[in-house]
């Protein structure tokens, strides 16, 4: 019985310590471990060239300064690429819930004859790997002619309204599965009074489902946010014009043809890891509800 | 139901199912009717039957490298990433001070892309300034952990595991928190130890949990594409499946029929696991 912390009892009775000792090192030393490839970079985007080139990375600085950053917001010119990854993920994360949630109200609210089928569709497309879909998409793209008003290409390849709509169209499958999941523990007598009240679909989706759903919007809202900001092979594949790629594909900007500075490098990871980062210690809660949501049975 | 119901319901699903089809099912259906043909993108498509297959099975010779970098990635993530997620999950559900501290450190990786894994790996990594060969104490005779084609993916598979770990803890540790406690306490009662309760009463509780986790460490493993792409564009001993698709249809070689086939081979080892997964949600839809 060295560590029968399981029962209540148990939580009250206290593991004796070496055990707890022991159990707080293991999880100390991971969590440090786990930590440390990131402070390396931030630690290395400190440095200048010269110094780590010399002393390595893994070495006492002689200097720390900040002009790496510097350097590398004005070298990559970051702002501009952070406003493209806004223009991709912004309207790309309410259009996928304001979709996956009509969806999911539809299957779990309104009597469907295909409602399943519809969540199988859904679900099933958001797990292909995107691989399979890259080619004819590719054509597609290339082939779709959009007015100059909209795209400067004046096809839907290497504009935004394809990317946006890929991007749609793959996270609603997610979507729906987690919305559909949490919508299903709301009672159903709620949308049955509204509707004898004589709501339509339309009132019952807006004006009773979404606002309860508001906790799972919130969850979601955060997970895809940071995905389609994470997201590198849809820009990639789908857009041709360097000055128009969202910023986690403007970071190899930074890299020069035959000389690399790793340090700027770092303090170009480092700027563009902050904002999921920021997301991620002001919205924890949020972001992990999002990813538990979809997998505990709502 | 009144029309204008009516009228609502087939404007918004219909959007969102044509989005679906179109830009979803529609592309991976045309991906497999072109990898029966030699298709270049310029030229009319000529069907050719099974050659590509063909080709990629016999003569290709990045095919089986890839595939078995694949296996090993999904090997490597199944039986190393994944148990240690369940492992930590399991610790840090005790209570515990700091656990939130821990939790953090763990999960912060998973926010990152992929792409900035890619590069921190780098910074770690790299043979002449990397932080592991001064750790190690390598100066004189340095690692070459990225470029020697042998060590290399196994570099990258710990690399990605560094966010697989913390997803799958996240994950196990809300599927944890909803185990009934008191069929733990009974058979703590009945004189189970910690090791047997788990395995015999809590593990089991967490089938749901598991089948996720399943699908997603083989979609993981399966799609892996950016973190090898950032690192060397996916070749010297880095190839994927995925890298191979993506090589062989943009740029310049564009060879789609061929490409495409590759990703239809992608694709089917990845129904597999599509199909138990809808099975399991049909099952829930029918309760």
């Amino acid at each position: 019985m060295t560590a029968v912390a399981t029962s209540v009892e148990g939580f009250r009775r206290q593991a004796p310590r070496p055990a707890r000792l022991l159990l707080h090192a293991f999880l100390a030393l991971v969590s440090l471990g786990w930590l440390a490839p990131l402070a390396l970079a931030v630690y290395a985007s400190l440095r200048p060239y010269h110094e780590t080139a010399e002393d390595g990375y893994f070495s006492l600085p002689r200097t720390l300064t900040l002009h790496y950053y510097a350097s590398a917001w004005r070298d990559a010119e970051l702002t501009k690429y952070f406003l493209n990854s806004l223009l991709i993920a912004v309207p790309g994360v309410v259009l996928t819930l304001f979709l996956a949630s009509f969806v999911a109200f539809a299957i779990t609210r309104v009597r469907l004859r295909f409602g399943v089928p519809l969540l199988v569709l859904f679900t099933a497309g958001n797990l292909l790997p995107p691989q399979i879909i890259v080619v004819p998409l590719y054509e597609l793209f290339k082939r779709v002619p959009l007015p100059a008003s909209m795209s400067d290409s004046l096809t839907l390849y290497d504009s935004y309204w394809g990317v946006i709509a890929i991007h749609v169209a793959f996270q609603t499958g997610f979507c729906v599965f987690v919305l559909a999941n949490y919508m299903r523990t709301v009672p159903y007598e709620i949308t049955e009074a509204a509707r004898v009240d004589g709501a339509g679909v339309w009132l019952q989706y807006w004006r009773v489902i979404l606002p309860l759903c508001r906790p799972a919007l919130a969850a979601l809202g955060t997970l895809e946010f940071t995905w389609m900001y994470n997201d590198f092979l849809w820009a990639l594949v789908l857009m041709s014009t360097g000055d128009k790629m969202p910023v986690t594909s403007a970071l190899n900007n930074l890299r020069g043809q035959f000389f690399t500075d790793y340090n700027l490098l770092a303090a170009g990871a480092v700027i563009v890891a902050l904002p999921t980062m920021v997301v991620f210690f002001a919205l924890q809660r949020q972001f992990i509800a999002g990813l538990t949501l979809g997998s505990s049975k709502g | 139901m009144t029309s204008r119901d009516v009228i609502t319901l087939s404007v918004l699903l219909g959007v969102a199912v044509f989005l679906d089809v179109a830009l979803i099912w529609g592309p991976t259906l045309a991906s497999v009717l072109l990898s029966f043909t030699s298709w270049d993108g310029l030229s009319p498509i000529k069907p050719i039957g099974t050659r590509n297959y063909h080709a990629i099975f016999e003569t290709y010779p990045l095919f089986w490298p890839a595939a078995r970098h694949n296996l090993l990635w999904l090997a490597f993530l199944g039986l190393v990433a994944t148990p240690l997620g369940l492992l930590l999950a399991v610790l840090l559900d005790k209570q515990i001070r700091f656990t939130r501290f821990y939790q953090s450190a763990l999960f912060l990786p998973v926010v990152l892309s992929l792409a900035i894994v890619g590069f921190i790996s780098q910074l770690v990594f790299s043979r002449d300034y990397g932080a592991l060969n001064s750790v190690l104490g390598r100066g004189a005779h340095p690692v070459d952990w990225l470029g020697d084609p042998h060590l290399n993916i196994w570099v990258m598979m710990v690399a990605a595991s560094w966010r697989h770990v913390g997803y799958v803890m996240i994950l196990y540790l809300a599927g944890l928190k909803a185990v009934d406690q008191s069929l733990k306490e009974s058979a703590a009662i009945d004189g189970a130890n910690e090791v047997q309760t788990f395995f015999r009463v809590t593990f089991p509780t967490l089938r749901p949990v598991n089948i996720i986790v399943l699908v997603i460490t083989v979609i993981e493993a399966l799609r892996a594409f950016d973190i090898v792409y950032v690192v060397n564009s996916g070749r010297n001993g880095l190839e994927l499946l995925s890298v191979l698709v993506f090589d062989n249809i943009v740029g310049e070689a564009s060879r789609i029929g061929f490409g495409s086939a590759l990703a239809v081979i992608l694709f089917v080892i990845c129904l597999g696991f599509i199909v138990v997964y809808l099975s399991r949600i049909l099952r829930q839809e029918d309760q």
